[in-house]
């Protein structure tokens, strides 16, 4: 279980309706749907992921989020949950939107660009970064939005999004303080808990 | 005979006294269903899974009905041990529809009133009739909820109507290649069928069995439309090309040339026409151009599917244009809007509308999991 989706979890009422935009094979949503008793619905486009996540008893849902989500109804699910697929859709901005025009609250979680190690790395190399977090080349790589925190939150107030609860993970458990203290160098991975 | 199959079947008859009015107010006083069964009913009854057949379908889906027997029954690749669905763990149950020509009452039997048979004066069905009719089989069976309904294309309509008319009997239904209803293109091709059939001489307005004739040509033409929509452009491209059986393409050569898709379609057309009855097409076609999921719903499907209580796996394949993926989406949308719990994938596959029939990695994987979890509610 990735990190960020133990901390994800608090967020979310037991019995509640759930969508995972991105779900991969399934392992948060069964966590959810055992530990939370959420209906959860996933969406994901990956052949193996999706088998994988139904071989789990999950309802998993073939869709591409870059060709849209307008055939979900307004305000048909309690949360919606996209968890580090923020930088890998093409309209980053647009999928916030309607995440929140179909979920009551969105969950948000993305890989921190501005980490001191990110800058660590373009800084000295002059070259994208390359990391056990981010194992891509830049011209082969799923990632073709990053972002860092201080991006996330201007474009939140740009759009009126409301930042309900956030939660910055560092790289190492112990070190949480860090990563509360100055997100923006020392949080890998950010977690915000969103609504209108 | 391969390994994994269910081995040698034998259909079973079951009569029904009770008098069943159909959807276009008739009544058949009595009919039989002929239906053979896989795998062994659990002693709570909780396993049992109805399987659904297409337009040119019948019961004989899986096994063999004897050890010559050179082909096994039209959905083997689905229905076996070790299978999607697993007959090691399922109780199977497939009919042939009323109205079929495969044994259970339809236009080949003898109508009571007359002592002749039926013939083009057998009811007109709906898709409504074969859930009712299935439903008495279930409760012939001692069957009160099905573990899962399960069908593609015609199948799948029928499994989407179990789910409407009998909510509590059915936990999961399986749509596969299928849609809400026809496009106007779907009935244009079904038209072009039956007219196929009807403009043969030996069809005497659809009494030929009693005067001792068959609209064979009109029957076999009627299916070469029909098996071009069940394909794909690329799977007629891989399997025939251009490619010629005789002749050539040469100048100066006078014989007409001849392709191997024309003789491919002419096999196919004699084959079908042989072991298929005339006014059992007509019936089907018209059940299908019939068939509105969500007419009587205020043509709703998002209303349609409230009703429902079930689970649904619903897929498709990429190169259907018969049910294009999109018809399944129509599906997926309205069971999402519908708040009904549903699981749905686009399967790549060469082979078009046929692909449901066929042994594609991704489907027996993706079916094979969904049916484990059928399984796990049992």
């Amino acid at each position: 279980m990735r990190l960020d989706l133990t901390h994800i979890q608090r967020w979310i009422e037991p019995g509640s309706r759930v969508l995972d935009l991105g779900c991969g094979n399934g392992e948060f949503l069964q966590r959810l749907a055992k530990e939370r008793q959420v209906r959860g619905l996933g969406l994901e486009i990956d052949p193996d992921k999706i088998t994988n996540a139904v071989s789990r008893g999950l309802d998993i849902v073939e869709q591409d989020m870059d060709a849209g989500l307008d055939n979900f109804p307004d305000q048909s699910f309690d949360t919606v949950v996209m968890a580090h697929a923020l930088q890998a859709v093409h309209y980053p901005d647009r999928v916030l939107e309607e995440m929140l025009r179909i979920g009551r609250q969105g969950i948000v979680t993305f890989p921190n660009f501005a980490h001191w190690r990110c800058r660590l790395y373009l800084g000295s190399r002059g070259r994208m970064p390359v990391s056990r977090f981010m194992p891509y080349n830049w011209y082969d790589t799923p990632n073709i939005h990053f972002c860092t925190v201080t991006d996330f939150e201007a474009l939140c107030e740009e759009r009126g999004i409301r930042i309900l609860a956030r939660d910055m993970v560092g790289n190492t458990l112990r070190r949480p303080l860090l990563a509360s203290a100055w997100p923006n160098l020392f949080a890998v991975t950010a977690i915000y808990l969103i609504s209108r | 005979m391969k390994t994994s199959t269910v081995g040698i079947v034998a259909p079973q008859r079951a009569r029904f006294e009770e008098p069943l009015t159909l959807a276009c107010g008739r009544v058949l006083a009595t009919y039989e269903l002929v239906y053979e069964t896989y795998g062994t009913l659990n002693s709570a009854r909780s396993n049992a899974i109805l399987v659904c057949h297409a337009l040119s379908g019948h019961h004989h889906a899986a096994g063999y009905h004897s050890a010559d027997d050179r082909k096994p029954g039209w959905w083997d690749e689905c229905i076996g041990p070790g299978k999607p669905i697993d007959t090691n763990h399922f109780f199977v149950v497939s009919l042939n529809n009323l109205g079929g020509c495969h044994g259970s009452t339809g236009p080949v039997s003898i109508n009571p009133n007359t002592a002749a048979p039926w013939g083009p004066d057998f009811p007109s069905l709906r898709v409504r009739d074969w859930v009712h009719s299935q439903a008495r089989l279930a409760d012939l069976l001692g069957i009160d909820c099905w573990a899962a309904v399960v069908g593609g294309s015609l199948g799948g309509m029928q499994a989407m109507r179990w789910a409407l008319l009998y909510p509590q009997r059915l936990r999961h239904c399986v749509v596969i290649a299928s849609a809400l209803r026809l496009s106007a293109q779907n009935i244009a091709f079904n038209e072009i069928a039956r007219q196929a059939i009807q403009a043969d001489p030996d069809f005497a307005e659809g009494h030929y069995l009693t005067h001792n004739t068959l609209p064979a040509k009109g029957l076999a033409l009627a299916r070469m439309v029909g098996h071009i929509t069940y394909l794909s452009d690329d799977a007629m491209a891989n399997k025939f090309g251009r490619d010629l059986r005789s002749g050539s393409l040469e100048l100066g050569e006078e014989e007409i040339a001849e392709f191997q898709v024309q003789s491919y379609l002419r096999y196919q057309g004699s084959q079908f026409s042989g072991s298929f009855d005339a006014n059992t097409y007509i019936l089907m076609t018209q059940a299908l151009d019939f068939f509105d999921l969500a007419r009587e719903y205020g043509d709703d499907p998002v209303a349609a599917f409230r009703s429902a209580q079930c689970s649904f796996l619903v897929l498709s394949f990429s190169t259907d244009w018969r049910f294009s993926p999109s018809r399944s989406r129509e599906i997926v949308d309205a069971l999402i809007a519908a708040d009904r719990p549903v699981t749905y994938a686009e399967i790549e596959a060469d082979e078009g509308h046929d692909a449901f029939l066929m042994p594609i990695p991704r489907y027996l994987a993706l079916f094979t999991a969904y049916m484990q979890r059928v399984r796990g509610d049992c």
